[in-house]
């Protein structure tokens, strides 16, 4: 457990707060009727650019395919002038070397996922092993997935001490840990699972893998969030959120912005802080600042391919 | 006690789905005698784009889906059309025209989309072709759909002009995003629900309702509309397509014929919204052998 944390006290974990299904539901339906137009639309258009982690994390994918993605990290849209960079590169450990080298010295960091990532069925040796390698290879951040299996089986404290100790091979990068949502089935799992993640060592608390349907709905990202605020409350320390999966439009990482600054506030607008887990949400929300640009609707047909 | 008549709202058509327009503007058409006919969604710039972001997702799997499918398919309308042709009848008359003229138009829109069904799986052998080359290669040249099309609907036809324009680019593989006429917009409204309950895959064919003056933009700029079909009869709207086509280079074509004319149907049509690739295939040295392309 880091040093942070040891004054901590640690809840029992069964009797975490339940939640009131309908009213995250009407809370998030009222941030999506919300419009962000003009000057402001494009800043936080900006600011999901700046914030996206992009992903690769398929079986099919070669040095080849990540290094054109670490080249896209750097140069968004060659025709949009000053364009942030995206936050990170998301890729699989055997990709975190070709990766951190395409990349350099840019700001652009990579995110490697382990654990025996996206179902996490491994055995604790083998998730170590798993993790200490990405971080060797380079990785500055660590996305593990925790044993939902054992999750819904109700051994907490095994999820509790398999964090901490992926945690502890992580050393100094930061840990992501991917609740996988869709697998949780409530809401209410969803809360429990997010404070035994918070308490037991995350940087990051992430929605999804990327590979079940439902990911990174509204309504999981709002719970989240909610348990990241009380978490800061009790204990003054500050967990980033990184929804992924799901978010293809700008529209809606926009929301999701908002929603961010709503429940936590400004200081987590920050890439540090938060983050979009995403392949496709670059391009349209470069589409969207083109046509702010020029006036006319975009083709995908003139932007890079993801 | 009096009853009550329930009126038909007449929505806007994008992906296979009915949505109101994003606008939530209205207009009324008027029947002959002065008197307004439906209350009819004005759609605006960004229903056009909902409806072309529907038909771009909708033209990977309708390009590659076997022609001989398509014209199934297309042959589907035709059954459907046939089955609420009575439907038809009565807004064409509620839209000004006679009873034979009006039964004549729903029997000529449906022998269109038979005709067009037999094109889908022919057009190809018309118009490909092998071509003759020096080198050790096999030169062939076939067509391929543009992707998304739009199209501006005559003005002065509910049905048949709506078929006689769409129906050929989509035989063709492409997806289309129309613009329904202005004055008599009930059968586009009437003709979507025909497709939704054939086989056509929701973004195939996305219709829109309201007025050219406001949409005639949009069609000529948006980067993601592949080529143009104009039918309407403004000269100004035609120039300022051809003006706006030229940042994406599109193809902006007008459409010539009479709809309402039987014989204003050929493959050509299909045609005008394909584009030519030509392989290079190498193969072994052939010369002196008896096939000498």
């Amino acid at each position: 457990m880091s040093t942070k944390q040891k004054d901590i006290q640690i809840p029992d974990f069964r009797f975490t707060p339940t939640i009131d299904k309908v009213g995250v539901e009407e809370r998030v339906a009222r941030i999506q009727t919300r419009s962000i137009k003009g000057e402001s639309k494009i800043q936080g258009m900006k600011m999901v650019l700046n914030m996206i982690d992009l992903t690769t994390l398929e079986g099919k994918d070669t040095p080849g395919k990540v290094k054109q993605m670490c080249y896209k990290a750097q140069h968004l849209h060659e025709a949009y002038p000053d364009c942030p960079t995206v936050a990170a590169v998301c890729v699989y450990p055997s990709m975190v070397k070709i990766a951190k080298e395409a990349l350099g010295n840019s700001n652009v960091k990579v995110a490697s996922v382990s654990t025996a990532f996206p179902s996490g069925q491994a055995p604790r040796e083998v998730k170590i092993m798993d993790t200490k390698f990405a971080v060797e290879q380079g990785a500055d951040e660590i996305d593990m997935v925790i044993s939902r299996g054992k999750f819904l089986s109700g051994e907490y404290n095994f999820v509790f001490d398999e964090i901490a100790a992926i945690k502890e091979a992580c050393g100094k990068a930061r840990l992501k840990v991917i609740l996988e949502t869709g697998e949780l089935v409530t809401l209410d799992n969803v809360r429990k699972a997010s404070e035994i993640a918070m308490y037991a060592g995350a940087d990051f608390i992430k929605t999804s893998t990327g590979k079940i349907q439902p990911a990174a709905t509204m309504q999981v990202t709002y719970v989240m969030l909610m348990a990241i605020k009380d978490y800061f409350n009790k204990t003054g320390i500050m967990i980033g959120m990184k929804p992924a999966g799901g978010i293809s439009t700008s529209k809606l990482a926009l929301h999701n912005l908002l929603m961010v600054k709503e429940t936590l506030g400004e200081n987590w607008l920050d890439n540090h802080w938060f983050r979009f887990g995403a392949s496709s949400l670059a391009n349209d929300v470069l589409m969207q600042l083109m046509k702010s640009k020029t006036g006319v609707y975009q083709s995908g047909d003139y932007f890079s391919l993801d | 006690m009096t009853r009550l008549s329930v009126l038909k709202t007449y929505k806007i058509y994008i992906g296979g789905q009915f949505p109101r327009t994003e606008s939530g503007r209205y207009y009324s058409p008027l029947d002959a005698a002065g008197k307004p006919l439906a209350n009819v969604c004005l759609s605006s710039r960004k229903d056009l784009r909902n409806a072309v972001v529907a038909a771009r997702k909708a033209f990977g799997g309708w390009s590659e889906r076997a022609a001989f499918n398509r014209g199934q398919i297309l042959y589907r309308i035709a059954e459907m059309l046939e089955g609420r042709r009575s439907q038809f009848v009565e807004e064409l008359m509620l839209q000004g025209a006679i009873e034979k003229a009006a039964n004549q138009e729903v029997d000529l829109s449906i022998d269109r989309l038979v005709y067009y069904s037999g094109w889908t799986d022919k057009y190809q052998q018309i118009f490909s072709a092998v071509n003759p080359v020096a080198s050790s290669h096999f030169n062939f040249s076939v067509l391929e759909p543009m992707g998304v099309v739009g199209v501006v609907a005559p003005q002065n036809s509910s049905l048949i002009g709506l078929v006689s324009t769409i129906i050929p680019i989509v035989a063709g593989g492409n997806t289309v995003v129309v613009l329904a006429s202005e004055k008599l917009p009930l059968c586009a409204v009437t003709f979507a629900e025909v497709l939704q309950t054939s086989d056509v895959p929701g973004g195939i064919i996305n219709i829109l309702t309201g007025t050219e003056k406001e949409l005639i933009e949009q069609f000529g700029s948006h980067m993601d509309i592949n080529a143009v079909l104009y039918a309407g009869d403004t000269a100004e709207n035609y120039k300022t397509l051809q003006v706006l086509a030229a940042d994406s280079v599109k193809r902006i074509v007008k459409f010539k014929l009479n709809p309402s004319d039987e014989t204003a149907e050929n493959p050509y049509l299909i045609q005008d919204f394909q584009e030519v690739k030509t392989t290079w295939h190498p193969i072994e040295n052939i010369g002196g052998s008896s096939s000498n392309y």
